[in-house]
């Protein structure tokens, strides 16, 4: 009873993400390309950057940064709490 | 606690030229692929190849530990100084691209040589974040290094003595 119930609910959700996977949207169209469109177009002009990837990491979306390296800040400061006692000797 | 001999020359002859190709992608980040969270990874692994082929005193005498926690408290707040200069337009404003003066050459539109002397704040930023990702992640390698000593389940937090 147990054996066929797990079988049924692993068909089942196979099925349903199956199903998410045939309608999948195409890959490299994108629905809205104004922000695409944006960034290749005055990239270069504005941030006067050859490299467009860290022109918008640094510049256009420069608060996902400052939270990447609070992150990486935090988790130093974890593994020091953690740690504490090793450089004591 | 050392490595072989072998290791340890091969090392030596390997550290600087990580340690230089790391300073390459940090401050060509403008320019080529990388920047400096994967720059300051780079300088990092240098540390990693250190600590592991020599011992741990030998990187103590190299580098202290301050002077790690000091280049990663320092990148992130030289960071966030150079985001706070340009709050006379918004938090983050590239006031530096196009301006002339250091970093300041505006870059040619398309498919170009590229210079090193453009893009604004953004070199400042890449140093600043990659001199935190070398600190940060030297300081977890070393206490997670000199962590693997402990004497597991003991009262006091002791070292071995190997």
């Amino acid at each position: 009873m147990g054996r066929a119930l797990k079988w049924v609910s692993f068909i089942f959700f196979s099925l349903i993400l199956i199903w998410g996977l045939v309608n999948i949207h195409p890959f490299g169209e994108p629905l809205q390309t104004d922000m695409d469109e944006y960034f290749i177009n005055n990239a270069q002009k504005e941030a006067a950057a050859n490299n467009v990837v860290t022109s918008i990491v640094f510049d256009y979306r420069g608060f996902d940064t400052l939270g990447e390296a609070t992150v990486l800040f935090t988790a130093v400061i974890g593994v020091t709490a953690v740690f504490r006692g090793v450089m004591k000797k | 606690m050392r490595m072989s001999k072998i290791v340890r020359t091969i090392t030596a002859l390997l550290f600087w030229a990580v340690l230089v190709f790391g300073f390459y992608i940090v401050i060509h980040g403008h320019l080529t692929p990388g920047g400096g969270f994967q720059g300051g990874a780079v300088i990092a692994s240098s540390t990693a190849l250190f600590l592991i082929a020599f011992s741990k005193d030998e990187f103590l005498r190299k580098y202290k530990d301050v002077f790690l926690s000091v280049a990663e408290s320092g990148g992130l707040l030289l960071f966030i100084s150079i985001a706070f200069l340009g709050i006379g337009a918004t938090f983050f404003y590239n006031f530096m691209a196009n301006s002339g003066g250091i970093f300041g050459s505006p870059t040619p539109i398309g498919i170009n040589d590229g210079d090193l002397n453009t893009a604004g704040t953004l070199p400042p930023m890449n140093i600043a974040v990659g001199l935190e990702v070398f600190g940060g992640l030297s300081l977890i390698l070393l206490f997670m290094f000199l962590g693997a000593y402990l004497k597991p389940f003991s009262k006091e937090s002791e070292v071995h003595e190997e």
